[in-house]
């Protein structure tokens, strides 16, 4: 008779976090090596992959699609701006503005938590586009023309662009490690019940809402980090773009594309969306036509990305923050 | 009088608002969609109304007559080729689906019409230029109330289909229980796919009613779901009566917010939108969106 164990990690997710972590360490030694273009196309890579990481902590394990997480995205890139106008150091204004982003989800929480389904993610939107109009008036924050960054004139380009990268990589590497240690903690289980089935979660005792929360506040800092990290890195923000539903589009291409509710495909999506970013944005329109029939596709006929092909051969995952059962 | 005036204007720009709301509440009521494209949809049909009306040189309502049956077409086909697949695997497909489908849409319109901003109106002559004068400061547009007249119209249509006719029994049947519903033989995909025809042509009458009224580009899209999105949670979901309500409550929040500062009209309706869903009434309406 064959007896059935249930475990945490296996082989492959032995070799896989310890590999993903002597990686992430390894990262910060990019600036060292490699050229101040790369330094800059690695940033926006990490920026995507908080992004990504953060939409798939709300879509994937909460069932909140959101279509406005521009909202922190643009509030995270102006509240820097606003702080270095009173004299914060602009790094310092990048980690205090994130922070300020996961008040400002806290605050919204009981408004658009109470939204389910669709109506969250039109929801969410809206909120995303009246706090865009609340900065188009502020003409001190440059009204709707734009404004740019100025405290990191004091750099040298080379330090600034090296600054920048290692402060995205330590945001995507505690984000991503503060859903590692969630997902491996009691709540972790919670939050995959209620990525399964909402109702059932809740039958069985799960308290739904304050774990929708703690996701909600966690991506509000995480995206707030992230739109921060984008004016640091390009210097120059509009509120057009900064807040545009468009971050929205990327963040679902990367879940769906990589894999949602799981932990790898965010991160999997993140590098597969920057190659095609990389190989296809001249396109334009084209380009975009490309990425939203891709979604629809995933969508529709594989839901859970390409993660799912690959993580039932690597016998289920990199990182173990699941339970496997194994045959002794 | 200003205050007067810009309560009439509004309550004629509610008119153009329900009329997008109320495909995106029917698709809503009967399938539980929230159909992220309805703005880019409206908008495909603004820009089909347009090209008929200026390749073949006709009125744009003689080119929305032709361009409404071929929208009704492509809402059935949307159904069966999209939709019916994302129903089947919960409730995040559909969403998804729907809001890739709107990037699609929006960024093919970009590349076939080109960003320009157009209108329909000076093609339509006195019909969207003259008004009543009632007083100096006071006049009532031929256009708004046509469109207001439109808008009721539909949505009485709508109501009465859905209250007094068969098809309007099985829309209701499907909704309240599709599986039960096919017991009885009547299938839900066939109800689906007429619901949502009917939903992209409102939504192209809408359009049309848009690009007459002002101006439209291939990125209009998306500003028309919300508003239409705010129209039907002010009005509250579920009641067609309400989607013209809440139309009227948000075009006036805006032509109010207006008259302080031209950019306070669109943020005087997203604060209107929240404040009903702050209140307990948006407590309400979520519990029984729940329910449903």
């Amino acid at each position: 008779m064959t007896t059935w164990t249930v475990q945490r990690s296996t082989r492959s997710s032995r070799i896989g976090s310890t590999g993903l972590l002597i990686t992430g360490v390894a990262l910060f030694a990019v600036p060292q090596v490699l050229g101040a273009n790369v330094v800059q196309q690695l940033t926006s890579l990490l920026i995507f992959l908080i992004m990504a990481a953060m939409w798939n902590a709300l879509a994937g394990y909460a069932g909140l699609v959101s279509v406005g997480q521009q909202a922190f995205i643009g509030f995270g890139a102006y509240g820097t701006i606003w702080l270095t106008q009173r004299g914060v150091a602009p790094y310092l204004a990048v980690v205090l503005a994130a922070l300020a982003s996961a008040v400002l989800a806290a605050v919204l929480s009981p408004l658009v938590l109470r939204l389910r389904g669709g109506q969250f993610a039109v929801g969410t939107w809206v909120v995303a586009e009246g706090i865009a109009l609340l900065v188009v008036l502020d003409e001190s924050l440059g009204g709707g023309t734009g404004v740019s960054l100025r405290g990191l004139n004091v750099y040298e380009p080379q330090v600034r662009r090296a600054l920048t990268y290692w402060l995205a990589l330590g945001f995507a590497l505690v984000l991503l490690g503060l859903l590692f240690l969630l997902l491996r903690h009691r709540t972790g289980a919670a939050l995959q019940a209620i990525r399964d089935d909402e109702d059932a979660a809740a039958s069985l005792g799960v308290r739904v809402m304050p774990l929708k929360f703690l996701l909600y506040v966690l991506a509000g800092f995480g995206c707030g980090a992230a739109g921060a990290l984008t004016l640091a890195n390009t210097l120059f923000i509009q509120p057009q773009s900064i807040f545009g539903v468009q971050w929205s589009a990327y963040m679902i291409f990367m879940v769906l594309v990589g894999g949602l509710g799981t932990f790898e495909g965010p991160i999997v999506g993140a590098l597969l969306f920057f190659a095609i970013q990389y190989q296809f944005a001249d396109l334009g329109a084209w380009y975009l036509i490309g990425l939203g029939l891709v979604a629809v596709g995933f969508a529709l006929f594989l839901p859970r990305g390409v993660w799912s092909l690959a993580g039932g051969r690597l016998g289920g995952s990199l990182l173990p923050v699941g339970y496997h059962l194994a045959r002794w | 009088m200003t205050v007067v005036n810009a309560i009439v204007q509004g309550v004629f720009l509610g008119g153009l608002y329900a009329l997008f709301a109320c495909g995106l509440s029917l698709m809503f009521g009967v399938m539980r969609i929230i159909n992220l494209a309805h703005g880019d949809i409206a908008v495909l049909g603004a820009f089909l109304v347009w090209y008929v009306a200026t390749e073949a040189d006709v009125s744009p309502f003689l080119a929305l007559l032709l361009a409404l049956p071929a929208m009704l077409a492509l809402g059935y086909v949307l159904q069966w080729a999209v939709l019916a697949r994302s129903l089947r695997s919960g409730m995040l497909t559909p969403l998804l689906a729907t809001f890739g489908l709107a990037i699609v849409v929006q960024n093919a319109l970009l590349q076939v019409f080109s960003p320009d901003v157009r209108s329909l109106g000076a093609s339509t002559g006195a019909i969207s230029t003259g008004s009543w004068r009632l007083t100096d400061q006071l006049s009532i547009p031929y256009l708004g109330v046509l469109i207001l007249g439109v808008a009721v119209a539909v949505l009485g249509g709508l109501q009465f289909v859905l209250r007094r006719t068969g098809f309007g029994r099985e829309m209701r049947a499907t909704a309240q229980d599709p599986d039960t519903a096919a017991l009885v033989g009547i299938p839900a995909s066939t109800v689906y796919a007429k619901a949502t025809a009917i939903a992209v042509a409102t939504a192209t009458l809408a359009g049309a009613f848009l690009a007459i009224n002002s101006t439209f580009d291939p990125s209009s899209g998306p500003t028309q779901l919300i508003f239409a999105f705010e129209a039907v949670i002010i009005g509250g979901l579920g009641s067609l009566w309400g989607t013209l309500a809440g139309g009227i409550v948000l075009g006036v929040a805006q032509t109010l917010g207006a008259t302080i500062d031209p950019q306070y009209s669109i943020l005087a309706g997203h604060l209107v939108f929240l404040a009903v869903l702050a209140s307990p009434r948006g407590r309400l309406i979520v519990t029984r969106s729940a329910r449903a």
